[in-house]
């Protein structure tokens, strides 16, 4: 399916000599107002007529919304300007935003006879794409590819970027790819003139300005092509595990080339969540499906197997937490991120045990017996079911997380330990009973495990999504089509939280059946 | 205090003859009031207006050195009601709201204003809040002009024009005894452009030298057997007076070559789009010389008939370009080319949508349809014959995610609806009416809460139905904005007089927040002019409400959820009132961040909060998001090929409201959240001590990495 340009394109009008005509989408708060002063006030300081509409008021309360500039050599007489812009009659767009650049285009107003258009390429997700419990980000390669058809000059880069690393916002970078684009007839000084006229901000704003104007002038470095393998991390700790750890990664080293990579961030995974010998075990576990695996398969059942089993033997208990809360490389990627080397930074953690959390430290026989008695459930949530925050830069609040983190010894022997064991084992025997000849539902088995992610509700959602899905397998596991069924299962139900639309689906397989 | 200030622009507003103007529509709107020696001015923001009154509040000074008293009033039918000065007194005044929800509330005041007639200028400007970017219903304000016969001008979208129909407005007004409407649109309010200056002049009677000399008239009351003789005075007089007054003064204008086959009538808040259609076509150059004849209405109504049956005299067709429906002047003009026997074709709805904005495309194919019927050697070849294939792109329409408005990022609004989302999954879904408001926004995704609006405080009122009560309560939202303009009255008013057995939650964030933060009588802010710091809770105690429950921190989920859930399940079956106060970010970081940056400066002690997200232990579930939809609170792909989803991330924007972490607690979501505080200048003790603190922790930390097994990257290092 395509859009229908408007006729006429490819022929300037020719009761429109001179004018140029400029719009800017943006989110509401990414500073368009600013931009578009600038641009009127520099069009009017090198001598032309300009006009300037935007619409103010809750379009802006970070929705997507519009300005619109035309501005005319004064030597024409009493200009008559238009307050909006109109499809396929567009000759600068400026677009703050990767998904903004596909509405104008969208909307027609990139025209390849034209249009030079100016975007950004980083991403302000709305709404619809993060609430999706798997992946919902719209798809930015697709609006690139319509972006270079639709422009007849195209300049992508991410501007946000250039303005926040020159402690500025995206109007000045954006002002200043304008500028290094050559779409408008001033030179270089007359924009930063503009923005020194100005008076806020203006050595931030020129600083972004240029980094703007290079990115239009040379474009945007090309990331250098991330080496695919993760870097050989060598393990840190005490020598005797060093050598254990070693001997696994020469288990690792004679597994087929595909599989390895994702083996070794698997191991390393699991290692880090327990020990060597738990990493030990993921791989004797991973080593039951690569023994039914076959190159001409591309090894993907093992390739799957490598992460989910990873992911399921690493399961998010209360010790893991309070372990990653605790450690060092966690402080320092906050301080990192709040930018606070050097400074006195307080740290509050917003943790919310329950009862199940702490029955899941008990050994697996109590905890089972604990969690099997409503009573006893009753005087555990009590007693710890409320909403703490523990101030992790303090000793005391340290200590506490720091002493559960360290219950690692203990913890094969929780209850806890003892249903993700069950679950675990439960579960690749359900892949195992399809192999040899049904390889393909084997897989899609594996890769449900995504279903099973998040803490107390939202955990217990997504198991019992993942007990749903795996019903319908049953329901389908014999026919052709079985694993494209089981596939668009898990698919639906990561597109909601409720699960309709996986219903929906398991509607759709009863009714065939 | 408002979000937007105008006090640079409004020393522009001294500048008088010889001077040039250049700024917004709204700014000219305010000096040509000037200009004209208003005497009063006043008004309720709304979008497209809303910086009108902020203007007007920001020149009070200037105001205040004219004799020109400034009100921001009430409500839009306070605003309307005010113009009730023009009646017996001349004096020249001026209200502003927005069109057409404005105009609602102000119909009975209009209408009988209309009625009783004025002596000094009556203005009523009106932002017409039509087509792209609108937040109101589609209708026009047209219909008002009609019913009440009020005039109506809808002047070309420039600032010489628009300030010239100001001037133009007050003399018909007061030629025709009528009150006028001036419309401006949309874009218009903030069309920038030039204008050439006059002095401003001082009121010839100010409203303090009226009140020393009462008058009183008593055939202007509206009241039989007076209200009779006005209705006959309108048509008998005031319409031909008007008519008088258009034509004589030349108030529609014509342009291009006198004669023609065809010819196009306007609407003047329509001409700039029309010349440019016809520019596209070849029609017109820039400077709108064109080869089409056109008539543009800046009165829209009355419409002269005289001066519209000569303009289609000799033409075999003619377009009428009118925006939106009913096509009033369509159908005027039908009747007047009908009656008068005349061979004219009228074209205009048909070639045109019958609904929905004019925008350039639809402006081009519309005349440039006309015209291929009625005129088609007019057109040039190109057009006629266009050679070149349109090129094709691919679409576009499934990947670009729709954007509507929403909650700022630390909105007090967000945890209120993450209560209300929270206390629905506990007791189900419940009936819920929304008001008109920022909190309108809580019924888009994530929180889809409230199904309904029927107008500015009148959200409990349209749950009236509902008063009985039943196995669920219902529940209605309404804004301080929205409570002190008529909430109180026909919304609380209504519930406890009728006993309502439900359920209402005041929205309170110390401004009329939506409109861009004007304050009101409850805001908290000292404003030198306004009389602030009304409690609501007061309003409601005055007004018989007797279960009460004030939050004073909304970002308290776990406590607005309790009062929600209390509210829902009290045994009380009166009406039940929550006031949830937490002021509205915008504002408060617009007043804080600079304060708080000089405060930095100077050496002062400073915490300044932000969250976070712990990476390696968020799943990427975004169960967070659904209760929360901040902007700050975003996704980001890790480089971990263990990990199918995205994590939850909270960027640099973040003002540290707390929102994402008090939900992940009140809902018992996970652990990821923490919020760090940066302190600026700590205390030699406290930097002392945070020393003495790391040094320890550091040493625990080094003590277990060398017991274990740890690679030196984080688990999953961010893609960034």
């Amino acid at each position: 399916m395509s859009i229908e340009l408007p006729i006429g394109t490819g022929q300037r009008d020719a009761g429109l000599d001179g004018v140029i005509k400029l719009a800017i989408l943006a989110v509401g708060g990414q500073g368009g107002g600013v931009l578009t002063n600038w641009i009127e006030s520099l069009a009017r300081a090198q001598g032309y007529n300009a006009q300037a509409t935007s619409v103010a008021g809750v379009a802006q309360r970070t929705g997507a919304t519009i300005y619109y500039i035309e501005m005319a050599p004064a030597s024409v007489p009493n200009p008559v300007f238009s307050l909006a812009p109109a499809q396929g009659d567009v000759d600068v767009m400026i677009a703050a935003e990767m998904m903004e650049a596909g509405r104008a285009i969208l909307r027609g107003f990139v025209t390849p006879d034209r249009t030079t258009l100016i975007a950004s390429t980083h991403r302000a997700l709305a709404v619809s794409e993060k609430m999706v419990p798997g992946d919902g980000m719209a798809n930015a390669e697709e609006v690139r590819a319509a972006a270079e058809m639709a422009a007849e000059k195209l300049i992508m880069a991410d501007m946000e970027r250039a303005a926040v690393g020159a402690g500025s916002v995206i109007s000045a970078s954006l002002f200043g790819a304008l500028a290094g684009s050559g779409a408008l007839p001033f030179d270089r000084a007359a924009f930063e003139e503009a923005i020194r006229a100005g008076g806020k901000g203006v050595e931030a704003s020129l600083r972004a300005f240029a980094a703007g104007y290079d990115l239009a002038q040379k474009g945007e470095d090309q990331p250098t092509e991330q080496p695919k393998a993760l870097p050989a991390l060598a393990p840190s700790g005490s020598s005797r595990q060093i050598r254990a750890f070693e001997g696994l990664m020469a288990r690792i080293n004679a597994l087929p080339a595909e599989v390895a990579e994702m083996a070794e961030a698997g191991l390393r995974k699991v290692v880090e969540f327990q020990d060597v010998a738990y990493g030990a075990e993921y791989l004797d576990r991973l080593d039951s499906f690569v023994a039914k695996d076959h190159a001409d398969k591309d090894h993907m059942l093992s390739l799957e197997a490598a992460k989910h089993i990873a992911n399921a033997m690493g399961y998010d208990d209360v010790i893991r937490v309070a372990d990653l809360k605790t450690r060092a490389s966690r402080f320092d990627r906050i301080e990192d991120e709040m930018g606070s080397a050097g400074k006195t930074l307080t740290l509050t953690d917003y943790l919310h045990p329950r009862a199940e959390e702490i029955a899941g430290l008990f050994p697996a026989r109590l905890g089972a017996r604990v969690e099997a008695s409503p009573a006893w459930m009753q005087r555990l949530d009590r007693l710890f079911n409320k909403g703490r925050r523990i101030r992790t830069d303090s000793l005391r609040g340290f200590l506490m997380l720091y002493l559960i983190g360290g219950l690692r010894g203990w913890r094969r022997k929780t209850h806890r330990h003892a249903l993700e064991q069950a679950h675990l084992e439960d579960w690749m025997a359900r892949s195992h009973g399809y192999l040899p000849d049904r390889y393909d539902m084997a897989v899609e088995i594996l890769r449900c495990r995504r279903l099973i992610k998040g803490y107390s509700d939202t955990h217990a959602r997504g198991l019992t999504k993942f007990d749903r899905v795996l019903e319908g397998a049953r329901l389908v596991e014999a026919r052709e089509d079985g694993p494209e069924w089981v596939a668009r299962l898990r698919e639906a139900a990561l597109q909601d939280e409720k699960g309709e639309a996986l219903d929906g689906a398991l509607k759709t397989i009863r009714s065939f059946l | 205090m408002a979000e937007r200030s105008f006090k640079a622009e409004v020393e522009h507003l001294r500048k008088g003859a010889g001077h040039n103007f250049t700024g917004e529509g709204i700014l000219a709107i305010t000096k040509a009031l000037l200009e004209n020696g208003v005497g009063y001015v006043g008004g309720y923001q709304g979008a497209p207006i809303s910086h009108l009154m902020d203007v007007l509040a920001d020149a009070e000074d200037l105001l205040g050195e004219l004799g020109v008293r400034y009100e921001a009033n009430a409500s839009e039918a306070a605003a309307a009601a005010m113009l009730a000065a023009s009646v017996h007194y001349p004096i020249r005044g001026a209200v502003t709201f927005k069109g057409s929800v404005g105009v609602n509330v102000a119909s009975d005041a209009l209408a009988n204003l209309a009625s009783s007639g004025v002596t000094g200028g009556a203005l009523v400007v009106v932002g017409e809040d039509y087509g792209e970017g609108s937040s109101i219903m589609q209708e026009r304000s047209y219909a008002f002009a009609m019913k009440s016969q009020f005039w109506l001008l809808d002047p070309r979208p420039n600032l010489p024009s628009i300030v010239k129909s100001v001037g133009d407005g007050f003399g018909l007004s007061e030629a025709s005894n009528t009150p006028v409407m001036l419309m401006v649109r949309i874009r218009s309010c903030h069309v920038t452009g030039t204008f050439e200056c006059r002095d401003n002049q001082r009121p010839d009677l100010t409203v303090r030298d009226a009140l020393a000399n009462p008058q009183r008239d008593f055939s202007r009351v509206v009241l039989p057997p007076m209200s009779y003789q006005h209705e006959h005075d309108k048509i008998e007089n005031r319409w031909p007076a008007a008519e008088k007054y258009i034509v004589d003064n030349g108030l529609n204008e014509r342009f291009g070559p006198k004669a023609g086959k065809v010819g196009l009538i306007c609407l003047g808040g329509m001409y700039n789009s029309v010349i440019r259609a016809l520019q596209r076509l070849g029609l017109a150059d820039l400077s709108g010389n064109t080869d089409v004849p056109l008539y543009v209405m800046n009165v829209t109504y009355p419409l002269v008939q005289s001066d519209l049956l000569d303009f289609c005299a000799d033409k075999d067709a003619v377009l009428m370009i009118e925006e939106g429906q009913p096509e009033f002047i369509e159908q005027q003009l039908g009747a007047m080319l009908y009656k008068a026997g005349s061979s004219t074709k009228l074209e205009g709805k048909g070639t045109f949508p019958k609904a929905g904005e004019y925008t350039g495309q639809v402006m081009k194919d519309g005349i440039e349809d006309f015209l291929r019927t009625y005129a088609a050697s007019l057109l040039p070849g190109q057009i006629l014959a266009p050679n070149e294939p349109a090129p094709e792109i691919p679409d576009l329409s499934q990947t670009v995610p729709i954007r509507p408005p929403g909650f700022c990022t630390g909105c007090p609004e967000r945890p209120i609806f993450a209560s209300m989302k929270l206390v629905e999954q506990e007791l189900g879904k419940h009936q819920i009416s929304a008001d008109i408001g920022c909190h309108l926004f809580a019924a888009l995704p994530p929180f889809e809460i409230g199904g309904q609006t029927m107008g500015y405080g009148l959200g409990p009122a349209s749950n009236a139905a509902f008063d009985g009560g039943g196995e669920k309560r219902a529940i209605s939202i309404l804004g301080d904005g929205g409570f002190w303009h008529n909430g109180l009255s026909s919304s609380i008013g209504n519930m406890v007089f009728n006993k309502s057995d439900s359920v209402a939650i005041i929205v309170d964030n110390y401004y009329s927040a939506a409109t861009g933060g004007q304050d009101i009588p409850s805001s908290r802010a000292k404003n030198a002019s306004k009389a602030t710091n009304n409690p609501i809770t007061k309003a409601l105690e005055g007004a018989g409400v007797k279960w009460i429950r004030q939050i004073d921190r909304t970002y308290d989920v776990t406590q607005m959820r309790a009062t929600i859930r209390e509210a829902l399940t009290t045994e009380y079956d009166g009406p039940k009132v929550i006031v949830a106060s937490s002021e509205c970010m915008l504002n408060r970081q617009r007043r804080e961040k600079p304060l708080r940056n000089a405060a930095i400066k100077d050496g002062t002690r400073v915490e300044v909060p932000r969250f976070g997200v712990d990476q390696d232990i968020c799943t990427g579930d975004h169960a967070c998001i659904r209760l929360s939809g901040c902007p700050s609170l975003s996704l980001k792909k890790l480089d971990d090929p263990l990990r199918d989803d995205p994590v939850a991330h909270i960027d640099q924007t973040c003002v540290g409201c707390g929102n994402c972490g008090e939900v992940a607690d009140a809902a018992i979501l996970c652990p990821s959240f923490y919020e760090a505080r940066v302190v600026h200048n700590p205390t030699g003790f406290e930097a002392w001590k945070s020393g003495l603190r790391t040094k320890v922790i550091s040493w625990l930390q080094a003590r277990r990495a060398a017991r274990r097994l740890q690679f030196s990257s984080n688990l999953s290092q961010g893609a960034a």
